[in-house]
């Protein structure tokens, strides 16, 4: 079976075009970057201590499953979100869930998805995906970073639905039940805006938001005196790919905000969104940059102090400006509904 | 980013291309904003690529590691999978620190046919391939 009106588009980042291709079936046409601004999707992290295969964790996204939750709530969609004790009980939901002519969200891991370039297949958790259909034992798959309609057989739908790790997917699927006929944007967005200020903003710990990017800026200053070079490179190399390789739409999602400030800007006639558009673009210019000299620096291997100094002194600069950047938004969102 | 600089750089890595076309958002003449499809950038790709050497070289270290018996060949499989002590333990269900354990050779050689099958499961392969690597 298939489900007939269902369309598949790519997108740049996954849980933000999963919400986008879900929310058309229901007759809720926005572009990405209005879910990804509405959902609050920009963030910063840098968690020293969480390491992955040994190599400390960024972050340039909130937690997975915010955005689908927040725009959902936003617009005043009715959505259900189900986690799963067993395989079979979440192949059996999800069966039902498409035999009532509904597609699911699901969480996913990226290492059991054989239709993705096999140097992507890390054990990464939280990807996000949609089946609408299935054909004997293969499930119909839109994966928003495809340009394509993939397909997987539901062995192994299964195994990257129950992946261990973290954070583990637990079998979570996630859909619409009810959607409202018509939404009005204004106040999602004014509510999106001031959410990625607060998140930006006020978190009192130094990990995250502009305070986070500084302090990953200090820590790049320390890896040539702290570590080998070959792990000042693996190190630094885990930042580029988190920012760029996988769905970011660029300059770790900064493009992406840039983009949904101007379309912002448009809709409400207001200047100001278009100005901060403009500037978060060249705040994303500089993040290309970073990642650039990144890269340069890890092939040198040399483990020079000045080369890593000089990365260092470009996340705080970043820090500053993004930090100069939300304070002014915050101004233009200030008391909007 | 201005459309007109948009990479179009195919990953390729240890030889293959492991390419994705991927969308990305760029500004036009007039700074709108549009999305745009890119095979990738050389920033990117170097970083993928580096990852991989990394694995790869840790894979041959652990390998001749498990032949000189300082570790079990459940250090290599680990690698092999591409996973980390708290990855493979919560897969096998265990505590860490039983898994590092395990990665004893001295310790391997005494863990009952349950647990080996458990990890054989976990690694995709038979409790022979497990328990007798590297053999050929």
């Amino acid at each position: 079976m298939i489900i007939e009106n269902f369309e598949h588009h790519q997108y740049a980042h996954c849980e933000s075009g999963v919400t986008v291709n879900l929310l058309r079936y229901y007759g809720i046409e926005l572009s990405e970057p209005m879910i990804f601004g509405i959902g609050a999707g920009m963030f910063f992290g840098h968690l020293p201590f969480v390491k992955v295969n040994g190599v400390p964790g960024t972050t340039f996204r909130i937690w997975p499953g915010y955005i689908f939750k927040r725009v959902s709530n936003q617009l005043g969609v009715k959505i259900k979100v189900e986690n799963f004790k067993t395989p079979e009980k979440a192949t059996q939901a999800l069966d039902e869930v498409l035999a009532s002519k509904r597609p699911a969200g699901m969480m996913a891991s990226v290492y059991y998805l054989n239709y993705l370039p096999p140097a992507f297949r890390f054990h990464f958790n939280a990807h996000n995906l949609i089946a609408f259909g299935k054909e004997g034992d293969e499930y119909l798959i839109s994966d928003p970073v495809m340009e394509n309609v993939a397909k997987v057989s539901s062995e192994d739908l299964a195994k990257a639905r129950f992946a261990k790790g973290f954070p583990e997917p637990n079998g979570r699927m996630y859909y619409p039940v009810q959607a409202p006929k018509t939404v009005d944007l204004t106040k999602p967005i004014w509510s999106g805006i001031n959410q990625t200020c607060f998140f930006m903003l006020t978190p009192p710990v130094p990990f995250f938001g502009v305070k986070g990017i500084k302090f990953l800026g200090k820590k790049i200053k320390q890896y040539p005196a702290k570590l080998d070079p070959r792990r000042s490179a693996l190190y630094v190399g885990n930042i580029i790919r988190m920012q760029e390789e996988i769905g970011t739409g660029g300059a770790g999602f900064r493009f992406l905000y840039a983009a949904f400030l101007q379309e912002a800007g448009k809709k409400f006639g207001n200047d100001e969104l278009l100005h901060l558009s403009e500037e978060m673009t060249t705040i994303g210019d500089q993040w290309r940059n970073f990642a650039y000299s990144a890269a340069r620096t890890c092939k040198a291997r040399s483990g020079e102090l000045h080369s890593y100094d000089e990365l260092g002194d470009m996340l705080i600069d970043i820090s500053g400006k993004e930090k100069d950047f939300f304070e002014k938004l915050k101004k233009v969102a200030k008391g909007r509904k | 980013m201005k459309k007109e600089e948009l990479p179009q750089d195919k990953k390729i890595i240890k030889g293959e291309d492991n390419t994705l076309r991927k969308v990305l958002y760029v500004t036009d003449d007039s700074g709108n904003y549009e999305s745009a499809q890119s095979d990738g950038w050389e920033a990117e790709n170097y970083a993928l690529t580096q990852a991989w050497e990394d694995i790869d070289e840790h894979i041959a270290e652990t390998r001749e590691k498990v032949k000189s018996g300082e570790v079990s060949p459940i250090a290599y499989f680990m690698l092999k999978n591409l996973m980390d002590i708290p990855i493979l333990a919560s897969y096998v269900g265990k505590w860490k620190w039983v898994v590092k354990r395990h990665l004893k050779p001295s310790v391997f050689k005494k863990l009952d046919k349950k647990t080996l099958e458990r990890y054989a499961s976990v690694f995709n392969i038979t409790v022979d391939e497990l328990t007798k690597f590297p053999a050929a």
